[in-house]
């Protein structure tokens, strides 16, 4: 599986640490309640299809990407940097 | 049809033209008191301690491909008891216990080979902590024996005891842990259910699960609706589609997890060896061939089968703690889909919604856990209360943050398991 860094180019997956679903740009406010916490930190769409993850370019230039991917068939579809990403999630 | 020297004699010299199927293909009915959703070992299991505990045999289990086709065919098939953690220690204490009465009890022979189970330590810090464990294990009622290094030297004098990186320091044997035919026993709890009066229904997929003002009333397939006073998912790998059919999200993240198996060759590893500190355990088969594995990809997928820098990392761990297997040749290698929780646990419980209750989140040890599970998750649902071994899989415990059981100690979120 080879990864678009968007700054980098694609590179090897070995070049990348899997963080999990995006779903970790959506931080709640501090007292969005116990709910929207646990939504946040536990519970998981999971989808056997398209799904949008964060991977952190580690040995490359320090990144964190948002990356779109296929879990049925490992396609990278789509990556962009996830800071502009996360400003615009800012509450 | 019961199996028995006598009979496998006489079928040996008769042509074996008198065996029958294992099980019926019964058509679906209208309407059970339990619906298992998923065929896999767990399913099986449980309802087949449905029917034999609780005389509970109204029941269908819905497989949307065949007997033995998932996950239950997809593993490394060891069984063991050494698990640190209340909660997770007194399950699968009660799980081995099950397995050494098994079959007898299925009258199956499901090729359970109890050969011991070795987990190497590399260093004085890593022998303390499996000197712990070990007692935790004897505390249990289980048994473990903390070997030195001229012990291990016995057991597997082809390690490589001197490797640069891990140095084997000694292991912590567990006598009782070993192998079982996976197939056969998915096989075993098919047949001793089937016999009991539960319906196996193969090739029908759960579409859709049906709730009225909170309760459920039954699942749509792809033949035809069932309607049902309680239903069961217990689909390990798919928890999260099947449990999004009752609108529900689970602290479950798919991945997977990879293993390798090589050409036969005469008898050589005679336990299972288990190299923590690598992401590299081996046992190996009946057949002969070398049954092997690693650690997760560590990214969420299902598509059954890995990338090849963990190939290259399992087959690097392997030539470092046994240079000899390197002339063996890999024959095939696979993918299971795992159900990751965040502590790396598993949940067997009710939900939020009536007669509605979920097994799931085994990660990466379902196999040696389906007799337990079965045998936990029918006492669920037959009684309403959990089982005395199993009271600590509550599905709340994330929310809650009480109960969490995070045996590698890591923490508790996803992707740390």
């Amino acid at each position: 599986m080879r990864i678009i860094c968007p700054i980098c180019g694609a590179r090897d997956r070995r070049e990348y640490y899997y963080q999990g679903d995006a779903v970790a740009l959506q931080r709640p406010a501090p007292d969005a309640g116990e709910a929207a916490w646990d939504a946040y930190l536990h519970l998981r769409d999971n989808p056997a299809g398209v799904t949008r993850d964060l991977w952190y370019h580690e040995a490359g230039c320090g990144s964190w990407v948002v990356v779109t991917r296929n879990t049925v068939t490992h396609e990278v579809q789509d990556t962009v940097l996830a800071a502009p990403v996360n400003a615009d999630n800012a509450p | 049809m019961r199996f028995s020297g006598l009979k496998l004699l006489k079928e040996g010299l008769t042509g074996n033209r008198g065996w029958e199927p294992h099980w019926r293909d019964p058509e679906p009915a209208n309407e059970y008191d339990i619906v298992i959703i998923g065929g896999g070992g767990h399913g099986l299991s449980t309802a087949y301690y449905l029917a034999r505990e609780h005389g509970l045999t109204n029941v269908a289990v819905l497989e949307k491909g065949y007997i033995g086709g998932g996950n239950v065919g997809r593993n490394t098939t060891i069984v063991r008891a050494n698990y640190f953690l209340q909660g997770n220690s007194e399950f699968y204490s009660h799980s081995m216990k099950l397995w050494e009465g098994l079959e007898s009890d299925l009258n199956y022979n499901v090729m359970m080979s109890q050969r011991g189970l070795i987990n190497l330590f590399h260093s004085d810090g890593q022998r303390d902590a499996f000197a712990r464990r070990g007692n935790a294990m004897i505390n249990q009622g289980d048994d473990a024996v903390l070997l030195d290094r001229d012990a291990v030297r016995k057991y597997l004098p082809y390690l490589d005891f001197d490797n640069g990186r891990f140095p084997v320091y000694g292991g912590l044997l567990h006598p009782r842990g070993g192998t079982a035919r996976h197939d056969a026993v998915a096989w075993g709890y098919a047949r001793g259910a089937d016999q009991r009066g539960v319906d196996i229904i193969q090739n029908c997929e759960v579409t859709g699960i049906d709730i009225e003002n909170g309760a459920v009333k039954g699942v749509q397939t792809t033949r035809g609706a069932i309607r049902a006073r309680k239903v069961g998912i217990v689909v390990a790998g798919r928890s999260g589609q099947v449990a999004a059919m009752a609108g529900m999200r689970l602290p479950i993240e798919s991945h997977v997890l990879q293993a390798f198996v090589t050409e036969g060759l005469k008898p050589v590893i005679d336990h299972v060896v288990s190299f923590g500190m690598g992401h590299f355990y081996i046992s190996q088969s009946d057949k002969g061939g070398l049954v092997f594995g690693g650690d997760l990809d560590m990214y969420s997928s299902y598509a059954a089968r890995g990338n090849l820098p963990m190939v290259e990392h399992v087959m690097e761990a392997g030539m470092t703690l046994m240079p000899m297997i390197g002339k063996a040749r890999v024959l095939r290698s696979w993918g299971g889909v795992m159900d990751m929780t965040p502590d790396g646990s598993p949940i067997i419980d009710k939900t939020h919604i009536d007669g509605l209750y979920v097994d799931c989140g085994w990660c990466y040890g379902g196999f040696k856990a389906v007799p337990a599970s079965g045998n936990c998750f029918a006492h669920l649902l037959a009684t309403d209360r959990h089982h005395g071994a199993a009271t600590g899989f509550r599905l709340d415990r994330f929310r809650s943050g009480r109960g969490l059981m995070d045996e590698e100690g890591t923490g508790a979120q996803h992707n740390l398991h």
